[in-house]
């Protein structure tokens, strides 16, 4: 049921921001059509009346109080940051110039 | 080679707590032995020296000051490198946390601090626990200490192997689909999957939210249960954390009989498909079981057959939003930040530099699974035969205690065999995964070698969410009973 086009495969890394090259493209296509034919067997027993678990051990609203707690100082979150400017993340533009 | 890496963590522990051996020299002797192996084993990718030797020294201190912080206090360990520790690299075996320093301690981390536990540093594993081999670390891959030319089990092949070669007694790992039991097998350990939920998951770095759980690795069922009733328990910085008492894990570690204990065969689990000599040594463990005196029978689980396949659905689906994170714009490594490129082009080409094959892979797997139009054909299949897993689990349960299997279809296979091969290496977690997707727990303790290549076949107990404790229950039972077989304990047969 899942013949993948490199088309599809471009789009997917577009989706997931993967700048891959070319000959990845073509070799993600061809890998991923396999894995998604041995994975669809999952719909031979899925039938409706199945409840779906997204969870195995079910909890439901897991509340904490709203309260002030202390957290990170600039200088300790500032430590990995790969820009940092003006107690700021520098990050590339955001808008296009024109 | 010191004598003392050969002991147990229990052996260790009361030497260091009687005072005849400091935990300083037991830390020294563990560090000396890293020094001399790992350049062949590479077990770590990051060896803390001076702070667990500080640390090592302060256990001391307080033992002599007649302070024994826990029964494992002044017992060093090996940390897999997907748990953060404060100030200290965590890379989750990635270039694209290379260099990155966590500003806190995972509550694993916290736990072992506070019991005096010595982190001697962090163990190599599959990029972002994605493998079943340690092939896919960006850090090249871990051997197996049994035969250096194969593989450790992954993803936590750093943690399993750093025990069997001596550099550690005790090691954390992390368990999404087999990556603490399956390396366990193979390098002939002991590990354990707690209940999700039994250990706090902060400071874990996420691969799949619902199916991640840290647990034990080590070479004895005792010195698993001690590590496990430090690391488990209730957590409020852990949303999915459960709030119960820890089950007594040791002391169902203590136990000597299993006469009358109902254990169950999964049909689905062990025939086809699985290694000759892993069967031959399953086989002979459960004529054991009935010889003990316990009723040992076949039990179905039709589910089971759906479970890889689920698996690698909800897996990707997970990791792809979990890893959306890694964009360099906060931490991590930034790659095109040339003032032409524009910010969805720099996240773009630092994830394509960041993360490697297998982990592309699984993103654009989870990607496409969840992508308008597919969603309820793949994702929401999967979801469902989730529940028919779980359901298969209480059916069985309500006829036995536990549920045994092999750990892993096949022995250690050779470094470079499968890693360009996802389904071949897939395969590799068939009989781990279902516990995964339906939260309960499991162990692998090592049965032997596997006659035709001389290699470790592990055993795993399943047991209900919540009843860790038969794992061990049962382990210490088939340990107790395989050790006086062999006349030695099973990790003396690694080549040294």
């Amino acid at each position: 049921m899942a013949e993948l086009s490199r088309e599809q495969v471009a789009h997917l890394a577009k989706l997931a921001r993967l700048a891959l090259t070319d000959a990845e493209l073509e070799h993600y296509a061809q890998q991923l059509g396999v894995i998604l034919d041995s994975v669809a067997k999952v719909t031979e027993v899925a039938s409706s009346g199945i409840k779906p678990t997204s969870h195995a051990i079910e909890m439901t609203n897991v509340f904490r109080t709203d309260e002030v707690r202390p957290s990170f100082t600039s200088d300790v979150t500032s430590q990995n940051a790969p820009e940092w400017e003006d107690e700021r993340f520098r990050v590339p533009r955001i808008l296009d110039e024109e | 080679m010191s004598e003392l890496i050969r002991k147990t963590a229990v052996e260790l522990a009361q030497l260091i707590a009687s005072g005849e051996v400091s935990s300083e020299e037991v830390t020294r002797a563990h560090l000396e032995r890293i020094n001399e192996v790992d350049g062949d084993v590479h077990a770590f990718l990051y060896v803390d020296e001076t702070n667990a030797l500080e640390a090592a020294r302060e256990v001391d201190k307080n033992i002599q000051a007649g302070n024994l912080q826990s029964p494992l206090a002044g017992v060093p360990l090996a940390l897999k490198d997907v748990l953060t520790m404060k100030d200290v690299p965590t890379t989750c075996g990635s270039k694209i946390l290379e260099g990155w320093k966590p500003q806190y301690d995972s509550t694993v981390v916290t736990r072992l601090r506070n019991a005096g536990v010595i982190i001697l540093g962090k163990t190599n594993m599959d990029e972002f626990a994605m493998g079943s081999s340690t092939e896919y670390s960006a850090y090249g891959p871990t051997r197996n200490p049994w035969d250096l030319t194969r593989i450790p089990g992954g993803s936590g092949g750093g943690s399993a192997a750093s025990l069997a070669a001596f550099e550690a007694p005790l090691a954390i790992g992390t368990d999404t689909g087999g990556s603490i039991r399956q390396p366990a097998a193979v390098t002939g350990t002991v590990g354990v999957k707690p209940t999700y939920g039994g250990v706090s998951r902060y400071g874990l770095v996420a691969l799949a939210s619902s199916l991640d759980q840290a647990g034990p690795c080590t070479r004895s069922v005792m010195d698993a249960a001690l590590l496990h009733q430090l690391i488990a328990g209730y957590d409020p910085m852990d949303s999915t954390s459960i709030n119960s008492p820890v089950p007594d894990v040791v002391a169902a570690a203590k136990n000597q009989s299993i006469k009358g204990m109902k254990i169950g065969l999964v049909k689905q689990l062990g025939g086809e498909g699985y290694q000759a000599g892993v069967r031959e040594r399953f086989d002979e463990v459960v004529a054991l079981l009935g010889s003990l005196g316990a009723e040992v029978i076949e039990i179905s689980c039709p589910s089971f057959e759906y479970a890889l396949a689920a698996y690698y659905l909800i897996l990707p689906s997970e990791c792809s939003s979990n890893l959306a994170k890694f964009d360099g714009m906060r931490y991590g490594l930034r790659v095109g930040d040339d003032g032409k490129h524009s910010v969805e082009e720099v996240m773009s080409l630092s994830r394509a530099a960041g993360f490697g094959p297998e982990v592309k892979r699984r993103i654009m797997l989870g990607t496409f699974a969840l992508s308008s139009g597919y969603y309820d054909a793949y994702y929401g299949s999967a979801q469902k035969v989730r529940t028919l897993i779980a359901k298969d689990f209480t059916d069985a349960f309500s006829q036995v205690d536990v549920l045994i299997s092999p750990t892993a279809p096949t022995t250690a296979f050779k470094i470079g065999d499968k890693v360009d091969d996802p389904l071949a290496m897939y395969l590799n977690d068939v009989a781990t995964i279902p516990v995964n997707l339906a939260g309960n727990c499991a162990m692998s303790i090592p049965i032997g070698l596997a006659k035709e290549d001389n290699l470790p076949v592990g055993l795993q107990i399943m047991a209900p969410v919540m009843a860790d404790d038969r794992l061990y229950f049962l382990g210490a039972v088939i340990e107790a009973a395989l050790e006086a077989q062999w006349g030695h304990r099973f990790i003396e047969k690694v080549p040294s």
